[in-house]
């Protein structure tokens, strides 16, 4: 394995092409494990700039439809949190570009927390996010992340007040993710006006890089999260729903995926 | 958060950034109005007028001889809507109204909930939406209809495994999209903080009249008092003016499906382990991944993997245990309640018969006194109990 790419170096080397980053966001073993591998293949072929990968839960209480079939179909081709950390090696073996980690909590708690952040760390990933993980219940997280070097992640959105931003900040390295929509994951049609504002006032609180996630869609979307300052976008459901429409003909879902993504790219510089 | 709504280290907020300023103003709104002379006033009226409180305590005579013990039952079953549910979704809808929220959302199983959401949110004149399993929704057909003629719209959930606990995750999703307008009535003593400390403190009635009616009619506490757990909050209701006593036994009921070997249960305490589902850290039916598995019980409020966090406290030290009962067995104690006294009883209630039968036909408990909670009526439950027995009606 090359030396993995650090979220900062990553953010450094598109600020440089006066570009944001290109996050695109899949399940591992969506819709089975070659097919998945081979689909962040041609994601990061096609301009990604770092990944996140979600490994797969049976209770997504953050994630909308698409999502949630994603994750069903990784379940039944037998996705497993061992096989979920085979498949970030086996990514490892063609990039080094950062890749975060979405996973629900309850996988890391079943695992034990240091346990699941040294494997993490292991296997190659640099980041872990967990939806349903406020820093509140964090400190167990944080303390193996730390211990690791793996950046924790934490979500911050609309409703969330300048007081817990700061708490946000304390906890978090690598990026914040800022949740653009009041809502589930899932395609949106457009972005919310107000995203331009919380970029500007997550700024006062905390230094890392945004990046903007939860329905971005186009590269209209991509484009206006960059314009409005964010470091980055990250593109989930919009990819899965082009996996979900061709599951009967893995090679146009390439091609389709691969468009798509270079699309996304496109839109991300300046 | 004022509190971190920790039972030890069980409960918690374990959800989305996205709902934390929900619970927050949640929290400060429960704080605020619970010891609030006016909304108390107000909740105490609905509970008596709309509802019926209080309940009676029924020295169930027949029982008792024929078992050799003294066995009151807590009336629960008198109550509107059929079940203690209606105590919490009082409490709920009028704090939800004294926020000025202007919708309510609720998951149920059978159905039973979400008929006591529907009955106060036409009472308080506010829409209700109802997540339900599109399973649970072919099973409890007739429950559908009782909630739309109620005002409310039931919407099948058709992801997981189409039961309870994906009608939780979709009434969190929706919450997570409408927090502005919408209370999200939880049904049970689970979820995030404040839902187990807040149920729990609208179920507590239930304790407080059972303690002075036992208290009345024997002059002593009882040596036992017994429930069933689904999320927790029946039992939690009567175990709460109890916790300090510790000569009392506290005793919960889960269901234990067809047996706990075979795997196809719903017996959370009993053979579950520690994990983090739907906002708390509690005991939880999973893998060795933490996939959450599927529950079973032939009542629908005990078919639910996960359960409330004060309840794995009390477990982990020790102040009550727990017991899983059988489908069959529920479903003997259903005939045996019915037949002895003439109450019919909620499946679910009818698992803590079982348990209290279990308890007195110990040599060693002849002649205690037992107080059972009688959650719920088994009218409900009539289609599938003449099923289960072999009957065509
Ligand atoms: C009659 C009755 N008893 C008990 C329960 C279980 O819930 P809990 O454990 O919260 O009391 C239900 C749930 O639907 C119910 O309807």
């Amino acid at each position: 394995m090359n030396k993995v790419e650090s979220y900062e170096e990553m953010f450094k080397r598109v600020q440089k092409k006066n570009e944001g980053a290109f996050v695109p966001f899949v399940v591992a073993g969506d819709p089975d494990f070659g097919t998945s591998l081979q689909i962040v293949q041609t994601l990061v072929n096609s301009g990604a700039d770092a990944l996140e990968i979600g490994f797969a839960f049976s209770d997504p209480i953050a994630d909308g439809p698409t999502v949630q079939d994603a994750d069903v179909r990784a379940l039944d081709e037998g996705m497993t949190t061992d096989r979920g950390f085979e498949f970030i090696r086996r990514i490892r073996e063609f990039t080094s570009i950062p890749i975060g980690l979405l996973v629900y909590y309850n996988l890391i708690y079943k695992r034990g927390v240091d346990r699941f952040y040294q494997e993490a760390h292991e296997n190659g990933i640099n980041a872990i996010l967990s939806a349903d993980l406020p820093p509140e219940e964090a400190e167990d997280a944080v303390k193996a992340a730390k211990k690791y070097g793996v950046d924790q992640i934490f979500l911050a959105a609309q409703t969330t007040t300048n007081q817990r931003l700061k708490k946000i900040s304390e906890f978090s390295s690598g990026f914040t993710y800022l949740v653009s929509v009041m809502g589930v994951t899932g395609a949106r049609k457009e972005v919310k006006t107000s995203t331009v504002d919380l970029i500007k006032r997550i700024r006062e609180h905390n230094e890392l890089p945004i990046m903007v996630g939860f329905g971005i869609s186009q590269p209209e979307h991509v484009q206006e999260v960059i314009l409005a300052g964010a470091e980055g976008a990250i593109v989930g459901s919009a990819i899965i729903d082009l996996i979900a429409e061709n599951l009967q003909d893995k090679e146009k879902m390439m091609v389709e995926i691969s468009k798509n993504a270079q699309k996304l790219k496109e839109a991300t510089k300046m | 958060m004022i509190m971190d709504g920790k039972f030890g280290k069980y409960g918690g907020i374990f959800v989305p950034e996205l709902l934390i300023p929900a619970l927050e103003e949640l929290e400060s709104a429960f704080l605020k109005y619970k010891d609030h002379k006016k909304f108390n006033a107000d909740l105490d009226f609905y509970l008596s007028e709309f509802a019926g409180r209080p309940t009676g305590m029924y020295y169930a005579k027949n029982l008792s001889e024929k078992l050799g013990c003294k066995i009151y039952l807590k009336r629960e079953d008198m109550l509107h809507t059929g079940a203690h549910k209606i105590n919490n979704t009082l409490g709920q809808g009028l704090l939800a109204q004294y926020m000025g929220k202007e919708r309510l959302i609720a998951e149920t199983g059978a159905g039973q909930h979400g008929i006591a959401t529907a009955a106060v949110g036409a009472m308080l004149e506010m829409p209700v939406d109802v997540y339900m399993g599109s399973e649970d929704v072919e099973r409890q057909k007739l429950n559908v209809f009782r909630m739309e003629v109620s005002g409310a719209q039931v919407i099948p959930v058709e992801s997981g495994s189409r039961t309870l606990k994906d009608a939780i995750n979709q009434a969190m999703r929706d919450w997570i999209t409408n927090v502005d307008n919408t209370h999200y009535l939880i049904g049970s003593t689970m979820g995030p903080h404040p839902y187990p400390a807040m149920v729990k403190h609208f179920q507590t009635v239930i304790g407080k009249e059972a303690r002075q009616q036992i208290m009345e009619k024997e002059g002593s506490l009882p040596d036992a008092v017994i429930a069933c757990v689904g999320g927790g909050s029946n039992s939690i209701g009567i175990f709460s003016e109890f916790l300090d006593d510790k000569e009392v036994e506290l005793i919960g009921a889960e269901g234990g499906g067809h047996g706990i070997e075979s795997g196809n249960h719903g017996a959370t305490l009993c053979a579950g382990t520690e994990g983090v589902l739907h906002g708390s850290l509690s005991y939880v039916l999973q893998d060795n991944d933490g996939q959450i598995t599927e529950a079973h019980s032939v009542s629908a409020g005990l078919d639910y993997p996960g359960v409330g966090p004060e309840h794995s406290y009390l477990k982990t030290i020790g102040r009550a245990r727990y017991e899983a009962i059988t489908d069959d067995e529920a479903l003997r104690a259903f005939q045996l309640l019915s037949k002895y006294e003439g109450i019919m009883p909620a499946l679910e209630s009818a698992h803590a018969i079982a348990c209290m039968e279990k308890y007195a036909k110990q040599p060693e408990n002849k002649g205690k006194t037992i107080l059972v909670n009688l959650s719920g009526r088994g009218d409900k439950d009539m289609f599938l109990a003449a099923k289960l027995l072999g009957v065509e009606v």
